[in-house]
């Protein structure tokens, strides 16, 4: 089911630089449990786009199957959805971002969407450095077929019926920063103040760019025992840094701490400020990303913030060149090499 | 999509040739589903039905797959040289733009505004307020939005269904032989059985035995398929599987009468002879004389 939200706004919410307050950047009423992690991301996506004065119909947002890839709807009306075959949006995104370079990707994923049926797509399209905002929606179960383990649950944590998982988990993010990716991040759906500017800063980065969010399901794996709960998370996480977006023009106003600050370009001209918090890790050397999350695992700890960022990242358009214009907006002109060329290819089979 | 069919089933003989995927294309997936198929026979007509097949995807709005073989994809033919026409335009299908979209009151996505069953569509990021949609798969409205709506669902399946009778229009029609008299016989092949279908009908003619002919192109079946089994008192349909699959898709889509439907097939994993064809036949009109 999809409920049609309440128009009535106050009328005194802020604008944006292109005239819309937040809620033309908002959709359907969510269907989801009451308390899931995947509403707070949804919200979390809505005001980043909010803030960056995104034009929605210049978005294009796609998903799989699952609780998290129903979010799609609950985000961003105004925008082109696609909520493709269970594992598939990979595809789905390679194929219109191929056809049309312009519009800004957002991928929304489950660990059972994304990790399991998935697989084959989801290191494809990391290694391909599609230009997207690919964002894993993370509870360690399929929670739409109500709850059974995903490949992302931890080995030891208990599921609701008290059953151990016995299988190694599917480190989602580790695995994006050794196929390549550019971009890597981790956060946690109770964290909005971090997850919103590593959501705008994903999507200025010119390539795929990863973010896992741990996000509980209260439905089926909040219990005591899971490493996915809110309680268990909350008493894990280690923040790597906290975060700043700042955008292209903007002057940068925040004090930082002198020596634990780093501060990465974005291509456009933007910057993401990183206030260090754990030691020895260095954001933009992929062994370092490594390492700090490796030692996290040891240590029992879910780290979080950015990751692992490359400046300069280059696309998959980058890559095969293909033409500036995009494709779909090529004619028969640009495209067709017409009788000549095909009485070349007719003479040299002669 | 392109299918070089080969045999199957699973990995079958991986280097030899069939026409044994007719069935499962034509209905691939599940749900009622029906696909536009496209059977060259020739290299030249790979050529141009890939081209035709563009068109007809995007106006259609639905994949298509085109069916070859082995036998024409992998071995070497003699073929007439490929042409171009160099003032075709692509086929975009009904593609509203910004302008288009400021004259409607309300776009829908799935409304059959022309009675075709094929709706107006819109490429992202055409307008900042009109013609965004959802894509899903699961069932839904006019307009794009999530419902489990008994009726609003039949509405879509029936649309669909209109679609199709639509579609028989659009694709490839068969390939009628100038021969054709009227006989009380006649031949319906596709793909690369045309080869020795051809030779056969030429071997029955040195014996004063006169078949009508005809070369199915395209799934759906045109009207003229239809015809063609009607005024023929026994047809003969020559093709490469062992399931007699085009014959079955006869039945079942033009309720064609299985008694009247004479299957001649090859499954040996090699191109269906001439002399094959030639004895079969012969050997039915014998028998039933
Ligand atoms: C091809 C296919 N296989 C299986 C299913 C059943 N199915 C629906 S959702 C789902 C798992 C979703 O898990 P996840 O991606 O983690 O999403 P969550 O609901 O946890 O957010 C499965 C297996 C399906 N819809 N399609
Ligand atoms: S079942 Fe779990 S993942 Fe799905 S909506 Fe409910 S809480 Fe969220
Ligand atoms: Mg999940």
């Amino acid at each position: 089911m999809t409920y049609v939200r309440p128009k009535f706004r106050h009328p005194e919410l802020p604008k944006n630089k292109l005239g819309y307050s937040v809620d033309y950047y908002e959709g359907a009423l969510s269907t989801l449990c009451a308390g899931c992690g995947h509403d707070s991301i949804s919200a979390a996506i809505v005001q980043s786009c909010f803030d960056l004065n995104i034009e929605p119909h210049r978005l294009a947002k796609l998903s799989g199957i699952g609780c998290s890839s129903k979010t799609p709807a609950y985000f961003l009306s105004n925008s082109h959805g696609f909520n493709s075959v269970h594992g598939r949006m990979p595809s789905v995104a390679t194929g219109a971002n191929l056809a049309n370079r312009d519009l800004i990707y957002l991928g929304v994923s489950g660990d059972g969407d994304s990790a399991s049926i998935g697989m084959g797509q989801f290191v494809h399209v990391v290694r391909r450095n599609l230009n997207m905002v690919y964002i894993v929606m993370n509870n360690g179960c399929y929670g739409l077929t109500k709850g059974q383990d995903s490949a992302t649950a931890d080995m030891g944590s208990k599921n609701k019926s008290g059953k151990t998982n016995l299988f190694e988990s599917i480190d989602l993010a580790s695995l994006a920063i050794e196929l390549g990716a550019g971009f890597v991040a981790q956060s946690f759906s109770g964290d909005k103040s971090q997850m919103i500017p590593l959501i705008k800063a994903a999507m200025n980065h010119p390539g795929f760019a990863f973010i896992n969010v741990i996000s509980p399901c209260v439905t089926f794996n909040n219990n005591v025992g899971s490493t996915k709960s809110y309680d268990y998370v909350r008493q894990h996480i280690e923040a790597t840094s906290t975060i700043d977006f700042v955008p292209e023009m903007a002057e940068i106003t925040t004090k930082y701490e002198e020596g634990s600050t780093a501060t990465v370009k974005m291509h456009d001209g933007s910057s993401m400020v990183l206030s260090k918090l754990e030691e020895n890790w260095d954001p933009t050397n992929r062994h370092s990303a490594i390492n700090a999350m490796q030692s996290a695992k040891e240590r029992g700890e879910i780290l979080t913030g950015m990751l692992f960022v490359d400046g300069d990242s280059q696309d998959l358009h980058h890559v095969i060149q293909t033409s500036d214009t995009p494709l779909n907006i090529l004619t028969e002109r640009d495209l067709c090499p017409g009788s000549i060329a095909l009485e070349d290819i007719n003479a040299s089979l002669r | 999509m392109i299918d070089v069919q080969r045999s199957g089933p699973s990995t079958g003989m991986p280097t030899r040739t069939q026409q044994s995927d007719v069935l499962e294309a034509a209905y691939a997936s599940h749900g009622d589903t029906k696909h536009i198929l496209l059977f060259p026979s020739t290299p030249r007509e790979c050529f141009e039905m890939t081209a035709d097949a563009f068109d007809l995807a995007e106006q259609i709005q639905t994949p298509v797959i085109m069916l070859t073989d082995l036998d024409l994809g992998m071995n070497d033919h003699l073929s007439e040289p490929f042409v171009w026409d160099d003032n075709r335009k692509y086929k975009r299908g009904k593609v509203l733009n910004a302008e288009e979209l400021d004259k409607i009151k309300r776009f829908g996505r799935y409304l059959d505004v022309d009675g075709d069953g094929i709706p107006y569509r819109t490429i992202p990021g055409t307008h900042p307020t009109k013609g965004s949609f959802f894509t899903r798969g699961t069932s839904r409205d006019e307009y794009a939005a999530y419902t489990e709506d008994s009726g609003a669902y039949q509405k879509n399946m029936d649309r669909l269904m209109v679609k199709w009778e639509t579609s028989k229009s659009l694709v490839p029609k068969p390939f009628s032989y100038p021969t054709n008299k009227g006989n009380a016989c006649g031949i319906l092949f596709f793909g690369t059985s045309t080869y020795s279908s051809e030779e056969a009908m030429d071997m029955l003619k040195e014996e004063n035995v006169f078949v009508d002919a005809m070369r199915i192109r395209a799934f759906p079946f045109n009207q003229d398929v239809n015809a063609f089994i009607d005024s023929h008192e026994t047809i003969f349909v020559i093709e490469q599987n062992r399931d007699a699959q085009m014959r079955s898709l006869l039945m079942i889509e033009l309720q064609a009468s299985p008694q009247k439907l004479i299957p001649i097939l090859n499954y040996d994993g090699m191109p269906i002879t001439a002399n094959q064809i030639f004895k079969e036949i012969k050997q039915h009109l014998t028998n039933t004389k």
